[in-house]
């Protein structure tokens, strides 16, 4: 069966699993892990790269042809800086895909619903193919859809925590009614988080600190590649659901329309 | 009343002192088993009986921080602008009642040690002055701000306390962070230490970090001055208040740093360093505090200085440390004006930038050498 590539925006992708790039060990090792995940679409924090710079450290490691850069705003606390460093991440990287992430709160990194929805309309007015890191909210999913988001990353438990699909009961319900992709950020601890997220239905998932932080992270990462295509595999082949009424292959009613 | 009387008002130091010293290890054991610790683990994991617990907490502090911070080690350097003082602080070289030859870098000078630092790699600085508002005070400093702007992403600052707004006023220029660190939390020995000057003011400084929060500062660093009082209550202290103000200004982000006190040279009153060490934590003390911060605290940054030792800070590098200064010069025109004038104090670990970067790596950390980007605040 041939898998269904996923399409955001003006792009299409084969592997449905997007990666970060910060907390790895080296730079070497990240580019590795990265080519070992199959992922085509690495986020990159703005306040790591010298924009400035051809020949800075990071950017040098995921410039390859199978990759897209997916600028982010991390450290933002307002919708104004995100829309500045927005334009500044555009003129610089020569893209205007951007990883919205507005999070005023340090310690939990957790996403500013307000100001990521006034930066998203701003940013989709001036010409920006907008993925907002968003919390696992079915409402505000889709008023960022209606303002014109080209995809939603709501997180599937607080970013860097491992602890998986936390969020498990509205991330369906934002499955299920969105017209966007729906990417889950944040929380995917561990390879069968990822594949429970893509067999609950997610376009795709993206995950840094689990593959980053392993003991073998170009392992890890094929162990999320593998992970992430046996969930999507799953989903489009339909999964039994659980059912409330028994399905008995024996049927004891079945007597009735002989 | 201010608030930060409050929070500061809730802790007696006798009671914290002596809750700590009777810690039990059923106590230790708890705060090392629970999930979300409290105030009350703070305590018991700096206590004397956690000591038979730090490999326990070291291999915890050390998951911990690689879970939140990865494996990256930001780097950093002081730069200091000036030794002018008009504080007796008994422990600073800088100190009023030093008969030192004073120096404030002019605008050139700033430019030159920008330049030096910039060819280490940095990208990061943290500049450093006394107290001495008439040489340099807010006008002094902002243009300075303005001076390093083109050659550094990432500018924080270590000078006396100020009010709001001229916190207001640096942070439009392009300030990032602030340290303010309190250098002890009992009153009467910070009195004892900070006889003369506007320093003396033990309620005007631990009120800063609230100014610092009502005005919006990206990040504030605190800290006690070890060696002071007994380092434990004063650690505890310091938790406590950045409980309080992480509570309070929640769109700020902390760090803590362990300043040791370290010897000086040219010091006029002997009988000081002979006081101030009396309380100085050992090694094992410090790795203690470390760990014990980390595991009240995964998202707080932690950060060690040159005042320590190359072995120490070779090993406590996979603790819970987020940050390190290196190849620090503590004299205003260390790097390129004038090296030989006098430091501040004096440095343990003289290893260059490239060395670090060579420890760092062969530990399998990514050294950081930028981690912010002024664009993300420009306004």
């Amino acid at each position: 069966m041939d898998r269904q590539p996923l399409t955001i925006a003006d792009k299409t992708f084969t592997s449905r699993l997007f990666t970060g790039t910060g907390k790895f060990g080296s730079a070497q090792l990240m580019e590795d892990a990265l080519l070992a995940s199959g992922s085509e679409l690495v986020t990159v924090a703005l306040k790591r790269v010298e924009t400035q710079n051809s020949q800075d450290d990071m950017l040098i490691h995921v410039t390859h042809p199978r990759l897209n850069l997916l600028p982010n705003t991390s450290g933002v606390r307002t919708a104004k800086e995100a829309v500045f460093a927005a334009q500044m991440a555009r003129e610089a990287l020569e893209t205007n895909w951007l990883k919205l992430e507005i999070h005023p709160d340090p310690k939990y990194l957790l996403p500013d619903p307000i100001e990521t929805l006034k930066a998203a309309e701003e940013l989709v007015r001036l010409g920006f193919v907008v993925l907002p890191y968003c919390h696992a909210d079915p409402v505000l999913c889709k008023r960022l859809e209606a303002v014109g988001v080209a995809a939603v990353m709501p997180l599937g438990a607080p970013i860097g925590t491992n602890k998986g699909l936390r969020t498990i009961d509205f991330l369906e319900i934002i499955i299920d009614q969105s017209q966007v992709p729906v990417v889950v950020d944040a929380g995917l601890g561990a390879p069968s988080h990822a594949a429970a997220a893509m067999e609950l239905g997610a376009d795709a998932v993206l995950v840094n600190t689990a593959i980053a932080v392993s003991d073998e992270p170009v392992r890890m990462a094929m162990a999320f590649k593998l992970a992430v295509e046996a969930g999507r595999m799953a989903f489009e082949a339909r999964l039994a659901r659980p059912s409330l009424t028994a399905h008995a292959s024996s049927p004891l009613t079945a007597f009735l329309d002989e | 009343m201010t608030r930060s009387k409050n929070w500061f008002d809730a802790h007696d130091w006798d009671r914290v002192q002596r809750d700590i010293y009777t810690t039990t290890a059923r106590q230790v054991e708890q705060a090392l088993g629970s999930s979300r610790r409290s105030l009350d683990d703070l305590k018991a994991l700096l206590s004397p009986a956690a000591q038979a617990y730090l490999e326990p907490m070291a291999q915890l502090s050390h998951q911990l921080t690689q879970k939140r911070f990865g494996k990256t080690i930001q780097l950093y350097a002081p730069l200091y602008l000036s030794n002018e003082c008009q504080n007796i602080c008994t422990y600073c070289a800088f100190s009023l009642d030093n008969k030192i030859r004073r120096k404030t870098l002019t605008d050139s000078e700033i430019t030159q040690e920008a330049q030096a630092l910039k060819q280490l790699g940095y990208d990061h600085v943290l500049l450093v002055t006394g107290e001495a508002n008439q040489t340099v005070g807010v006008p002094y400093l902002k243009n300075a701000i303005r001076l390093l702007q083109p050659y550094f992403a990432h500018i924080s600052m270590e000078v006396q306390p100020l009010d709001q707004p001229d916190y207001e006023e640096l942070i439009a220029e392009g300030l990032h962070t602030v340290l303010v660190y309190q250098e002890t939390y009992h009153r009467d020995t910070y009195r004892n230490h900070h006889p003369k000057g506007k320093k003396s003011n033990f309620q005007y400084r631990l009120d800063t970090p609230d100014r610092l929060g009502k005005a919006g500062m990206h990040k504030i660093g605190l800290g006690a001055l070890l060696g002071l009082e007994d380092w434990r209550t004063d650690s505890f202290f310091t938790g406590a208040h950045l409980h309080y103000l992480e509570r309070t200004y929640w769109q700020t982000r902390y760090s803590l740093s362990f300043p040791r006190l370290r010897p000086i040279d040219l010091l006029q009153n002997d009988t000081i360093t002979s006081r101030s060490f009396e309380r100085c934590m050992t090694d094992r003390d410090l790795v203690q505090l470390i760990c014990a911060y980390r595991l009240v605290n995964e998202e707080v940054e932690l950060s060690l200085s040159t005042r320590e030792t190359p072995r120490f800070r070779d090993h406590v590098l996979k603790l819970g440390i987020t940050s390190l200064s290196a190849g620090s010069k503590t004299n205003p025109g260390g790097y390129a004006v004038e090296p030989e004038s006098l430091e501040q104090f004096t440095i343990s670990d003289e290893r260059s930038p490239a060395d670090m970067v060579d420890v760092i790596r062969r530990q399998g950390y990514e050294p950081v050498w930028k981690d912010w980007d002024k664009l993300l605040t420009s306004r």
